[in-house]
């Protein structure tokens, strides 16, 4: 589904992605531990096409399309999903109207059938009762006073309406209790199926207790320097990552 | 006195020349006025750049090139958009009872023209041509106009006022003169609209509203101008106690384009809200200017003013408070901000604080910014397409003002304006 090979990426001539590959198979939920500094978050951004990033070489195909040459909105269309670390603020653009808004640019892009109001409001409700989110944020201006945890929760909702096929959560867990935590794994783990990836990115352990990934992978130094089993995660957390790397 | 540009003084001929055929020659009171404002004219012209309140906006250099003499009746009428309240017609600057529909009002409104006889004490009574090139101009060569009289305390609900201009190849200028009078405790909401072609005319409006006690005046301006025209337009209103002038303003045609409001609260209480947006792309210039004086205790005023500039295109913010020694525990709060979509957008913004009491609250800001590409990006990644994305920001960014809207009827009249002025800008 999606596949990453000999990835480089550099920021204003700074190498930082050299050389990644990775591939992640439908249904797969992969996970990506490293330092800071590592590369994680570029990933993620070179992935959703986020500008003022330079692909200097390799590729990366969601399937068997070359992910590098679409726009943002179209890559989102097709099923990739990034969940933020941190979430703008969008003053002036209330939470219904966008959400109803990419809603339907995904549908529509997707060929599927576009919701009214009155079809998105019930749609948006069932999954805000879920995440434990109140009506009245549906009528804020886009996560704007919104407390961390309520941030993550918007994402999650997004998520769960986009209806991605790759979700890309980077460092989703950093600054959550351990209830906002939680709900960020129930909802992947609601989305979990034979059509559903993830990447879930992030520095430490605790959200694969919730979590528990297919796959765990070490990336240091711009690529992905060790691979393993949902036990490597562990293995990180008691030892580090200057050891696992070595 | 200035050497007069050779446009000031084309225009000054004009009037000499004009004189005994413009309406109400024959009477005394008004030539008298009229001669003022030749005076006042002669003594300023067009302001250039050197003219502190023309800093921004060369008037001279805009004025140089020729203008045609007005047209007398239009022969042929562009389709009017339909009204949705009874609406007083302008075309060329002339009242069109033929077009309008102002039938079932219970107060007088009536042309400019018609009415002259009765208007000795009204006319210049709140604008004044000294110090005011635009009221000078208008007071030399207007012809007409509207005037309401909005009896004391009667609810005149809304009334439209749209100026037409029609297709014209020799540059024609209009120059209606506009009076409103509210008497104590009425209220009225006005929503002027001005559209016209994409040939070259100028277009200088000057307004003259009372504003009685406790009455309110909804003062909705839709600035629609053909993409050549000049629009040159100077309001003046006068608030007694506890009175409100509400003004939004949308600037969105024209070439160049001066949109001038003077509010003066006189009377304790009285209040100002001035609120509008400016959205212009390539080619255009748009200058919005306030002045408010404090001049009695305890008034609140506020303004918040947006420019969107898309292009190579220039807006102009100049915002002056006075308050004045009597207007203890003033409150006046401005803001002026600004999003650049080009590289060659330009604005310039002057805020003006002269206060003279010493028991007030009074704060202004201004911002100048461009997209926020990490909120583009946000959008974006949400499957939005980007020239979506872009106005959905654009909105959120003119937010503040129109929500300042409190009209229904203004606010109806004025929806749709920025997505339909995105899609031409792009």
């Amino acid at each position: 589904m999606l596949k990453i090979e000999n990835l480089h990426a550099s920021i204003d001539g700074k190498p930082i992605l050299q050389g990644l590959s990775l591939t992640i198979a439908p249904g797969e939920i992969h996970a990506i531990m490293g330092p800071n500094g590592s590369g994680k978050s570029t990933l993620s951004y070179v992935l959703a096409g986020r500008e003022g990033y330079e692909v200097t070489e390799g590729s990366v195909t969601f399937d068997g399309q070359d992910l590098l040459a679409m726009e943002p909105e179209e890559r989102s269309i097709a099923g990739i999903f990034l969940a933020f670390q941190a979430p703008v603020e969008l003053p002036g653009v209330g939470n219904a109207n966008f959400l109803r808004t990419a809603i339907n640019a995904v549908r529509r892009g997707r060929g599927e059938a576009e919701v009214d109001a009155m079809q998105f409001l019930k749609l948006a409700r069932a999954r805000m009762k879920v995440l434990n989110m109140a009506d009245e944020m549906l009528k804020r201006n886009v996560n704007v006073g919104f407390s961390g945890g309520e941030k993550k929760r918007n994402e999650m909702l997004q998520m769960a309406l986009l209806a991605p096929r790759m979700a890309l959560l980077d460092e989703t867990d950093s600054g959550l209790d351990i209830d906002a935590l939680k709900l960020v794994a129930d909802t992947v783990n609601s989305l979990r199926g034979p059509t559903f990836s993830a990447l879930v990115i992030t520095h430490y352990q605790r959200l694969l207790t919730h979590i528990v990934p297919d796959h765990v992978h070490v990336l240091a130094g711009g690529r992905i320097v060790r691979s393993g089993g949902a036990e490597l995660a562990l293995e990180l957390e008691a030892t580090g990552y200057a050891s696992a790397a070595a | 006195m200035t050497a007069l540009t050779t446009g000031a003084a084309a225009f000054l001929a004009r009037a000499e020349g004009a004189a005994p055929r413009l309406p109400g020659a024959d009477l005394p009171w008004l030539a008298q006025l009229r001669a003022e404002a030749a005076l006042a004219f002669r003594g300023q012209g067009f302001p250039n750049r050197r003219v502190e309140a023309w800093k921004y906006t060369d008037l001279a250099a805009a004025m140089q090139a020729a203008f045609g003499e007005p047209l007398s009746r239009s022969e042929s009428l562009p389709a009017l958009p339909p009204a949705l309240h009874p609406r007083a017609v302008f075309v060329d600057g002339h009242f069109r009872p033929d077009l309008s529909s102002l039938a079932g009002l219970a107060f007088p409104v009536a042309g400019l023209a018609a009415s002259l006889p009765s208007l000795a004490d009204r006319l210049g009574a709140v604008a004044s041509p000294i110090g005011h090139p635009l009221v000078a101009l208008n007071a030399m060569l207007f012809e007409d106009g509207l005037v309401i009289d909005l009896p004391a305390g009667l609810a005149g609900g809304v009334i439209e006022l749209l100026s037409v201009a029609t297709e014209a190849e020799r540059a024609p200028t209009f120059h209606p003169r506009h009076l409103l009078r509210l008497g104590a405790g009425a209220t009225l909401t006005l929503i002027e609209r001005a559209i016209g072609p994409a040939t070259r005319y100028l277009h200088n409006p000057v307004f003259e509203i009372e504003v009685a006690e406790g009455a309110r005046l909804n003062h909705g301006r839709l600035q629609a101008e053909g993409r050549d025209a000049l629009f040159l337009s100077s309001v003046s209103a006068r608030v007694a106690a506890g009175g409100t002038y509400d003004n939004f303003s949308l600037i969105a045609g024209a070439r160049l384009s001066r949109n001038e409001i003077h509010v003066a609260l006189v009377g304790a209480g009285a209040a100002a809200h001035m609120n509008g947006a400016q959205l212009i792309g390539n080619g255009q210039h748009a200058d919005t200017t306030t002045t408010l004086d404090h001049a009695a205790p305890g008034c609140p005023s506020r303004q918040t003013y947006k420019s969107v500039l898309a292009g190579r295109s220039r807006g102009v913010f100049q915002g002056k408070i006075l308050v004045r020694q009597v207007a203890q525990k003033t409150d006046g709060y401005q803001m002026n901000q600004a999003l650049l979509l080009s590289e060659e957008a330009e604005i310039d913004a002057k805020p003006q604080l002269e206060i003279y009491a010493d028991d007030v609250k009074c704060s202004h800001g201004a911002t100048v910014g461009a997209l926020d590409p990490e909120q583009l990006f946000f959008l974006r990644a949400r499957g939005i397409p980007k020239a979506v994305a872009e106005s959905m920001l654009v909105e959120a960014f003119l937010t503040e003002a129109v929500d300042a809207i409190e009209d229904e009827a203004i606010r109806e009249a004025f929806a749709g304006v920025v997505p339909g002025w995105w899609q031409g800008a792009r």
